[in-house]
């Protein structure tokens, strides 16, 4: 319970100096107000189909924003080290970056399904699914951010390297065109991707039927990817500290 | 007193280079322990291996009763160590940072506030208490640093270069700060290249040069291994490259240092000494004033390393500050 009250205070801090800022909070609404703009004039009977896509889209993005460097700028700027002077292990550390992250990702996301959803006509038909998604999609991607974040030494590679991460899954995760339809090997490459899952639950949890994986399968993955990530991060976080100090 | 800290054989390897080469020393309660040394010395890594930071290749040292490799969480707990560079966050205020160390090391909610707001009194920087950290002067950055490594009210303090880059002021300020520490019972085990600072600092020093202490005892003792020797202090308008060689070639000295148009022969034995090298100078420069002084700590230093004590004046390259 300590250890979760200090993750939290982490993730407080790390709101309050780097997420909540107007630059971040503006580009995390507006990647996704373009890209759903950009797809209804090209197609605006189909733009109901896509917001389930555009929301985990969202998460993707803003989960990641940050995440992806915040490890990195920490420890260039010597910050890193007034955390690993203080009474906490590692895996605490972690879960509160994670948790900062998070919240921010899931912040942003509310605020675009709040738009989107009644501008688009249409409703959560189940509620539940809905929240499970939300929340296990966020930490999912903001643990890919941090596995970034911890295996680079520099910022810029931060950023190169979650680019490279979230671009390919824009177009392959299912969020402008079903995975389903997706030409063979393609579809492969998408099952290996968090964001499909998150897509695929979203889809599950507003449009109803208009899915292709059970809702139960995308809960179980995304948990699987979670805890995966967590571990791989955790590894990587404890190697590299001990290598630097 | 009881021993707060205990080291043992402590060492620290870089690659095939020893950063710390198996060091032992103890460190009584409430007393003020200083590590003398030239940059690149083993100050830094000692203090930081103590403090959890680093892993030792080989040793052992307990901070108040705790093994730092076995048990870092409980060390870290009884703790507080300021860095060389002020490394708080520089997006929050000096109150927040303060309240979240406070939140990091588990004080309880109830005591945050009222413990951070007499921190931010007794280190004068109540007026700055909403201010960002990066908007403080160096010396109140400095100040703030320190009074959040005492947040969680830690046995030990360690300070790392305390005073380094601040102007004489904040320097004298700070100084005062940390015997008042002293006198509250902290424990204080600081790292520094200012001779001076250690002199009216510590209650005992240890130099250590190249990994390895030379001397550990009180600062006057070290003065006293002194004692014997006579200094020369001697003024000239110009040093040249003859008057030096000329003078390394004179029997009876322990020391000589030059620096700048300075010379200073330490010596037991002045009246043999004095005319030889007067004849020297006066070939080659023009005398200004001549001077027997008494052996500092700094004249001690020279004779326990025999490193040029210009040499302790080098400051390490900046890091970024946040």
């Amino acid at each position: 319970m300590k250890e979760l009250s200090k993750a939290y205070f982490i993730a407080k801090k790390d709101l309050s100096a780097y997420y909540l800022k107007p630059p971040l909070i503006s580009w995390g609404l507006m990647l996704p107000i373009a890209f759903a703009l950009a797809f209804y004039f090209r197609h605006p009977s189909g733009i109901k189909e896509v917001v389930p896509g555009i929301i985990g889209l969202t998460l993707l993005f803003s989960c990641t924003s940050m995440a992806a460097i915040v490890i990195t700028f920490e420890k260039r700027i010597g910050a890193m080290e007034r955390l690993l002077l203080a009474p906490l292990n590692f895996r605490t550390i972690l879960l509160g970056k994670t948790l900062g992250s998070t919240l921010f990702g899931l912040m942003v996301a509310v605020l675009i399904s709040l738009i989107l959803i009644p501008l688009m006509g249409l409703h959560i038909k189940h509620f539940w699914a809905f929240v499970s998604i939300y929340i296990l999609s966020g930490l999912t991607f903001s643990l890919l951010g941090i596995l970034i974040s911890v295996g680079v030494k520099e910022v810029f590679e931060a950023m190169t390297m979650s680019n490279f991460f979230r671009f390919p899954m824009i177009f392959l995760c299912g969020v402008f065109f079903p995975v389903s339809e997706m030409p063979f090997p393609l579809p492969v490459l998408s099952y290996l991707l968090p964001l499909t899952y998150s897509v695929d639950g979203l889809k599950h949890s507003v449009l109803g039927d208009n899915a292709t994986i059970p809702l139960y399968l995308d809960v179980f993955i995304l948990v699987g990817f979670m805890f995966s990530l967590f571990s791989l991060s955790l590894f990587i976080f404890k190697k590299r500290i001990r290598q630097e100090l | 007193m009881d021993n707060i800290i205990q080291v043992r054989e402590l060492t620290k390897f870089y690659g095939n280079n020893p950063a710390v080469d198996h060091i032992s020393f103890d460190i009584k309660e409430g007393e003020i322990f200083g590590f003398l040394g030239p940059n690149g010395a083993g100050k830094t890594t000692t203090i930081r291996i103590l403090a959890g930071l680093s892993q030792p290749s080989f040793g052992f040292a307990l901070v108040n009763g705790h093994d730092v490799l076995k048990e870092p969480l409980k060390v870290k707990k009884t703790i507080g160590f300021v860095p060389e560079t002020s490394n708080l966050y520089g997006e929050l205020t000096s109150f927040k940072n303060l309240n979240y160390h406070a939140e990091l090391y588990g004080v309880p909610k109830r005591e945050r506030r009222t413990r951070s707001l007499n921190l931010l009194k007794e280190f004068n920087l109540i007026e700055h208490q909403e201010k960002p950290f990066q908007t403080l002067s160096r010396g109140f950055k400095r100040r703030l640093t320190i009074a959040t490594a005492l947040v969680h009210d830690p046995k030990i303090l360690f300070l790392d270069e305390p005073t380094t880059g601040l102007d004489v002021m904040s320097a004298r300020d700070l100084r005062k700060l940390i015997k008042n520490l002293k006198k509250k019972g902290v424990t204080i085990f600081l790292t520094t290249h200012y001779i001076p600072e250690a002199e009216s600092l510590c209650d005992r020093i240890a130099v250590i040069v190249k990994g390895k202490i030379r001397v550990m005892d009180t600062p006057e003792n070290i003065k006293a291994q002194v004692k014997d020797t006579e200094i020369l202090e001697i003024a000239l308008d110009q040093v040249t490259e003859e008057i030096k060689n000329q003078l390394s070639s004179v029997k009876g000295f322990e020391a000589l240092v030059i620096s700048d148009n300075q010379i200073r022969i330490h010596t037991k034995r002045i009246d043999q000494i004095i005319l030889p090298v007067i004849e020297i100078l006066k070939q080659g420069a023009q005398i200004k004033t001549i001077n027997t002084v008494t052996p500092t700590l700094e004249d001690a230093f020279v004779k326990i390393t025999g490193l040029d004590s210009d040499i302790m004046k080098i400051n390490k390259p900046e890091k970024a500050s946040v």
